[in-house]
C-alpha cells in the first residue's frame, strides 16, 4: 500500500467520523427546531441556520469522504458506486447503505435549497426521509469501517446513536402531549371565570308550518 | 293570521312585473299588514312537486342549451347572486369555473351547517327537481363530468333521494349522474375548500386560498360550487328568462329567496320573499327587542333601524348587516341580548376548525368574556378590562384566519355591543334587563 | 416608464397561511420591519408592500420559515 493510498484511506476514515459528528448535531438541531427551542444566547432563526449550515458543511466533508475513498486505489471504489447503491466491487452492501444514505441525503439538501419554491408538503415528505437516511449512514458507518467495531469510535457512535434516539423520544412526547385543536378550544372556555348560567326548562323543538308540512308531503 | 306563504299563483312566463313586490295586502284582524306572498320555489302547502310527473307537467324537461356557456349569459343578465350567504355572482363563478383547465365537478351545497336556517332542507324535501335541474344545466354549463349533492342526510331521505335521482336517470332527463355525498353536522361543512377537501376523501376542513375551489376543488379539479336555492333559481331562469327573474326584487339585487324567520312568539317560518322587501312585513317587530339579521355571521340591529330597513344588502349593508342566507330573527322582549350572543359565540368558538392560531385563541376568549359579561346577578360584576379585551381579541382574530369564520363572528359580536348597549351598561351594574333566560336562537344542528 | 412605476410592478406583499403557521416566531426576528408578534406568538404582518430595500431580507426571512408558512406575493 503506497503511502499517498494510506493517506487516502485515513482521510477518508477521517472525514467520515468528522460526518457523523456533524450530522448527528444536524438532526439534534433539527429536532431543535421543531421543537421551536433556542439555544442559549442565540435568537431562535439561530437554531435554523446553524441546523443549515452544519449541514452544508456535513456535505462538503461527505464529498471529500467519497471523493478519497474512490480516489484510494488500494480499494476498488468507483464514483458511481457512491451514489448508485449496491454496484460496488468492494464491500457492495454496507458502501451500498452508504450510497443509500447518500441519495437520500442529496433529495434532502436539494428540495431544502429550493424550499420556499416547492409545495409545503413535497417538502416536508422529503425532508422526513432524514430519519431514515441517520441510521443508514450509521449502519454504513459500522459496517464499512471497521474501526467503528471497537474503541474510542464505537463509544463515539454509541454516544451519537443514544443521544439521537432520546432526542426524537423527547420530541414524540411532547408532540403527544400537545392537546388537539377541539381539546384546546374546550380548555380555554372551560377556564373562562364563569360558565353560562345552565338554561331552565329548554324549549321543545318547535315544529314550524313547514317542517310539518315537509314530514307529510314526501311520506 | 298565516305567516306560511300563499300561492297566490304560480310562476311563470307571462307574470306582471312589479305585481307583488314589496306590496302589502289588506291589514288582518290584529292591524298587521299582511304580505302578499311571492312563491316561485315553494310550493303551497299541501301542494308538493315531490311527483316528477307534476314537475314535469309544470316546468317542462331540463331546458339543456345545447352548448357549453350559453346559459352564463343569461344568468349575468338575469343577475343572479349566490344564496348560501356570500351573494356572489353566478355568471362569474361559472365562467371562471368553465376557464379553468380540467374536467370541472359540479357540487349542490345544501350543508346548510348554520343552526338557524332551514331553507335548503326544506327546498330539498319541497321541490329537490329544481336543484336537480340546476346541477344538469350547471353542469351543462360548465363541461362538468361530475355531479355531486351535498347534503346532511338519515339514511331514510337519502334513499328517498337516491330513488328520486334513479327516476330521473330512468325518465332520461339527467345526462349527469348525480352522487349524493353526505355532509358533517358542522357549521363549516358548507364552507367551499371544506367542502371540496371532504368531497375528496378529506376532513371538512377549510384550505389556505389561494388556490380557490373554481380552480382547484375537489380532486383538485375545477369545481362549482352552488347553494341549492341558487340552483333551483338557475334552473327557472334557463325556462323563463332573466326578465321574468328580475321582475321580482330591486334592480340591484333582483329575485327572491327563501327565508327562515325566527318570530318573537317563537314561531320558525319559511317564506319565500322578494329581495328588497321590508324587514317589517317578514318579521313581527312589535314584540322583538332587537333583530338578527343574516344568522351567525351576521349583525344585530335596534328594532327601530330594522323597522325601516329592506331584505337587501344595499339596505342593510349600510348598517353593518347583510342578507346572508336569509336568516331573520326577531327576539322576544324580556330576552337578553348578550346572553343569546354569548350562547352563540361560545357554539362558534366550538364550531371552530382550529387550525389556525389566531381563531383557536381568540373566539374562545371572546365567548368568555361575553360568558362573563352575561351572566350577572347576585351583585356579581364583569371583569372591569372585558370590553377592551374584547376589542383587542376582535381585532386580533379578523382576517387572520384561513376562512371567514372568525370575521363572520367578530362582525356578529361587534354590532351585538353595539345595539346592546344598553344592557352591557345594566350589566356592569351587576343588574340584567332580561326576565326570560330559555334560549332563543337554536344551537343544535339537525340532519335532514 | 418611470422609476414608480417600475416599483409598482414590482410590489410585493408578504402573507401568512395560517394554517401552516406554527407560532415559532423566527419570521418577527429576522423582518421586525414588516412583523411583530401577537400575544398568542402569531405574526401581524404589516398591511403595506414590502418596500425595496427589504425585498432580499424579505425573502430570506421566507425561506427560513420553518413551517414554510410565509409567503411573498406579487401584485
Amino acid at each position: 500500500m503506497s503511502s499517498s493510498s494510506t493517506a487516502l484511506w485515513y482521510a477518508s476514515r477521517a472525514t467520515g467520523v468528522v460526518c457523523l459528528l456533524l450530522f448527528t448535531a444536524v438532526i439534534l438541531l433539527g429536532l431543535l427546531v421543531s421543537r421551536q427551542g433556542k439555544l442559549p444566547g442565540l435568537p431562535k432563526f439561530g437554531v435554523v441556520h446553524l441546523h443549515r449550515y452544519l449541514s452544508l458543511l456535513g456535505i462538503a466533508f461527505l464529498a471529500i469522504h467519497v471523493l478519497t475513498a474512490v480516489a484510494d486505489s488500494y480499494v476498488n471504489i468507483s464514483l458511481a458506486a457512491a451514489i448508485i447503491p449496491f454496484v460496488s466491487k468492494y464491500q457492495p452492501f454496507w458502501l451500498g447503505l452508504g450510497a443509500v444514505s447518500i441519495d437520500l441525503m442529496i433529495a434532502i439538501i436539494v428540495t431544502s435549497l429550493v424550499r420556499s419554491r416547492i409545495n409545503r408538503r413535497t417538502w416536508r415528505l422529503v425532508h422526513w426521509l432524514a430519519y431514515a437516511c441517520w441510521p443508514i449512514a450509521i449502519a454504513h458507518s459500522i459496517g464499512a469501517g471497521p474501526d467503528v467495531r471497537h474503541g474510542p469510535l464505537l463509544w463515539l457512535t454509541l454516544a451519537c446513536t443514544a443521544t439521537v434516539a432520546v432526542a426524537i423520544a423527547v420530541r414524540t412526547a411532547a408532540s403527544q402531549r400537545t392537546p388537539a385543536p377541539d381539546t384546546q378550544i374546550r380548555q380555554l372556555l372551560a377556564d373562562q371565570s364563569t360558565q353560562l348560567q345552565p338554561a331552565r326548562g329548554d324549549d321543545p323543538p318547535r315544529p314550524s308550518r313547514i317542517q310539518n308540512q315537509t314530514e307529510a308531503a314526501y311520506r | 293570521m298565516t305567516t306560511f306563504v300563499q300561492q297566490s299563483s304560480q310562476p311563470a312566463p307571462g307574470d306582471e312585473p312589479g305585481s307583488r313586490t314589496g306590496q302589502l295586502g289588506p291589514n288582518d284582524a290584529s292591524g298587521q299588514p299582511e304580505p302578499r306572498p311571492i312563491s316561485r320555489l315553494l310550493p303551497a302547502p299541501g301542494k308538493s312537486s315531490l311527483d316528477l310527473r307534476a314537475h314535469l307537467r309544470r316546468h317542462g324537461q331540463v331546458p339543456y342549451r345545447g352548448r357549453q356557456g350559453q346559459l352564463i349569459e343569461d344568468l349575468r343578465a338575469a343577475g343572479l347572486t349566490g344564496r348560501g350567504g356570500a351573494a356572489f355572482p353566478v355568471h362569474r363563478k361559472l365562467s371562471a369555473v368553465l376557464s379553468a383547465p380540467g374536467r370541472a365537478v359540479v357540487v349542490a351545497n345544501g350543508a346548510e351547517g348554520e343552526p338557524a336556517s332551514s331553507k335548503d332542507k326544506a327546498l330539498l324535501l319541497l321541490n329537490p327537481h329544481l336543484v336537480l335541474d340546476g346541477i344538469q344545466l350547471a353542469a351543462e354549463a360548465t363541461g362538468a363530468t361530475d355531479a355531486v349533492l351535498y347534503v346532511a342526510l338519515d339514511a331514510e331521505k337519502a334513499r328517498w333521494l337516491n330513488n328520486l335521482i334513479a327516476a330521473r336517470r330512468n325518465a332520461n332527463l339527467d345526462r349527469l349522474q348525480v352522487r349524493l355525498f353526505a355532509a358533517p353536522p358542522k357549521f363549516l361543512a358548507g364552507q367551499e375548500s371544506a367542502l371540496a377537501s371532504r368531497i375528496s376523501g378529506g376532513k371538512a376542513l377549510p384550505a389556505f386560498a389561494p388556490p380557490r375551489v373554481f380552480e382547484r376543488g375537489v380532486d383538485g379539479r375545477p369545481t362549482f360550487v352552488s347553494n341549492v336555492e341558487t340552483l333551483a333559481h338557475l334552473s327557472l331562469i334557463a325556462r323563463y328568462g332573466p326578465a321574468w327573474f328580475t321582475s321580482a326584487g330591486t334592480p340591484d339585487e333582483p329575485g327572491t329567496m327563501i327565508c327562515t324567520l325566527h318570530q318573537a312568539d317563537g314561531r320558525m317560518d319559511l317564506t319565500e320573499a322578494a329581495l328588497g322587501t321590508p324587514l317589517a312585513e317578514l318579521l313581527d317587530l312589535r314584540k322583538a327587542g332587537a333583530v338578527l339579521t343574516g344568522g351567525y355571521h351576521g349583525a344585530w340591529l335596534p328594532t327601530a333601524t330594522a323597522a325601516r330597513l329592506t331584505l337587501a344588502n344595499a339596505s342593510l349593508r349600510r348598517h353593518g348587516a347583510s342578507v346572508g342566507a336569509g336568516v331573520l330573527a326577531a327576539l322576544p322582549a324580556g330576552r337578553c341580548g348578550l346572553l343569546e350572543t354569548a350562547r352563540v359565540a361560545r357554539y362558534l368558538a366550538l364550531e371552530s376548525a382550529g387550525q389556525c392560531g389566531p381563531c383557536r385563541n381568540g373566539l374562545p376568549r371572546i365567548a368568555g368574556a361575553l360568558a362573563d359579561l352575561a351572566n350577572v346577578g347576585q351583585g356579581r360584576r364583569p371583569n372591569a378590562t372585558l370590553l377592551q379585551d374584547l376589542d383587542r381579541w376582535s381585532w386580533l382574530v379578523y382576517k387572520r384566519g384561513a376562512c371567514a369564520h372568525p370575521d363572520g363572528t367578530v362582525r356578529f359580536v361587534t354590532s351585538a355591543l353595539k345595539t346592546f348597549e344598553a344592557e352591557i351598561t345594566a350589566h356592569r351594574q351587576g343588574r340584567c334587563t332580561g326576565t326570560i333566560t330559555r334560549p332563543f336562537l337554536p344551537l343544535g344542528g339537525e340532519s335532514m | 416608464m418611470n422609476a414608480t412605476q417600475g416599483l409598482h410592478s414590482q410590489e410585493l406583499k408578504l402573507r401568512v397561511n395560517p394554517i401552516a403557521c406554527s407560532g415559532h416566531g423566527v419570521c418577527a426576528e429576522l423582518l421586525p420591519e414588516l412583523i411583530s408578534i401577537d400575544e398568542w406568538g402569531y405574526p401581524l404582518l404589516a398591511d403595506i408592500p414590502v418596500p425595496a430595500h427589504l425585498a432580499r431580507q424579505a425573502r430570506r426571512t421566507v425561506t427560513d420559515c420553518p413551517a414554510l408558512a410565509l409567503l411573498l406575493t406579487r401584485k
